[in-house]
């Protein structure tokens, strides 16, 4: 699937919405491994995500991709701000060059893991990326495939991020930062569906 | 001024309280600060730390910081300064002591590093 700046824009609206009905709740998931900020801090970012896209009308994705990743290092305020910053500056990078969605979510996932240091297992964010970039690559992303990779993080030790701190006391917790990344990937189901 | 310290933390009173902890010992050495988000919240802000970077007098500078959004956003203020930014894993006040003390004493680079290198703590396996 290709990205178009309209897609794009539906894809972050609906992000930001879900984000912002789901702020206690992430919040909830981060209190129990975390410093309990994680929906706070995520729905500050996209409410200036939209405040952005609104004033400076960007006319092409490669412009609204960096606006949201400008908005998101500059307001969330805890590691979702780099880390969500970063993945959206890496599509922005990638997008002058390709639309191709799977080409974007690797350079994103790349940069994500150069940020953060976390692989395959550690608990966070990217156990969401990895495989959701890898069913993009085969054409196969579904809600299942979202669902399952969120899941996966519950019996996880963590092994980054404030989580990690807890050592086996992280295990059966779901990480509130591959939440919100789920809730990424099924906004941009959603904006796929749209015609 | 050849190295300054720069200290990164996620609480405004904690990015206070260790410059002056180590500025006892080391007077004439350049320390600047950057904590919490632009709001002074618990978290770290990539504006403040660039701020921090800007006023430190030193032309590199040896960072330390205290917990994971606070390396990522030094790493961003890293790709974008002009000055040579160093981010030290290593315990924060020791490490800022360590840097602190030898950099008054006119220790060179080399042997400062030397000295933090068994106080790295943080972002290893
Ligand atoms: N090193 C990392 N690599 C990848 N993801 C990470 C890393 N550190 C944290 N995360 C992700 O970020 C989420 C937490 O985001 P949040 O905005 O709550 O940051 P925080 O941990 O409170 O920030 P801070 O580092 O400032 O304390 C985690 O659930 C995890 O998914
Ligand atoms: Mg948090």
């Amino acid at each position: 699937m290709k990205l178009t700046l309209e897609k794009y824009l539906s894809w972050i609206n609906e992000f930001s919405q879900k984000v912002i009905d789901k702020k206690d709740y992430l919040s909830d998931l981060d209190s129990k491994i975390g410093d309990g900020d994680h929906g706070n801090n995520l729905a500050r970012g996209v409410t200036a995500v939209q405040q952005m896209l609104t004033a400076k009308q960007p006319q092409d994705l490669t412009a609204a991709l960096k606006l949201t990743a400008m908005a998101l290092i500059s307001k969330v305020g805890g590691a979702a701000g780099p880390l969500y910053g970063t993945a959206f500056l890496e599509m922005a990078k990638t997008s002058s060059q390709t639309t191709e969605l799977a080409e974007l979510l690797t350079a994103a996932t790349a940069g994500l893991q150069k940020r953060g240091q976390a692989k395959a297992g550690d608990k966070t964010m990217v156990d969401v990326w990895l495989p959701v970039t890898a069913a993009l690559k085969n054409a196969d992303l579904t809600s299942t495939v979202i669902e399952k990779a969120v899941a996966s993080t519950k019996p996880l030790v963590a092994k980054r991020g404030r989580a990690s701190y807890l050592g086996e006391r992280s295990i059966g917790h779901l990480d509130p930062g591959a939440v919100s990344s789920g809730y990424l990937f099924e906004a941009l189901l959603v904006a796929e569906d749209e015609k | 001024m050849k190295y300054g310290i720069l200290i990164v933390s996620h609480v405004p009173e904690i990015a206070a309280g260790v410059p002056r902890l180590i500025q006892q010992v080391a007077k004439d050495v350049a320390i600047t600060s950057a904590g919490g988000t632009d709001e002074n919240e618990i978290g770290t802000s990539l504006e403040k730390i660039q701020q921090a970077v800007e006023q430190n007098a030193g032309s590199e500078i040896l960072a330390f910081y205290d917990l994971g959004s606070a390396r990522m956003n030094l790493e961003m203020a890293a790709e974008l300064a002009t000055k040579k930014l160093r981010i030290y894993d290593v315990a924060l006040i020791e490490g800022a002591y360590v840097a602190a003390s030898l950099l008054q004493a006119q220790v060179g680079l080399p042997a400062i590093e030397k000295q933090l290198a068994p106080l790295k703590i943080k972002n290893q396996e």
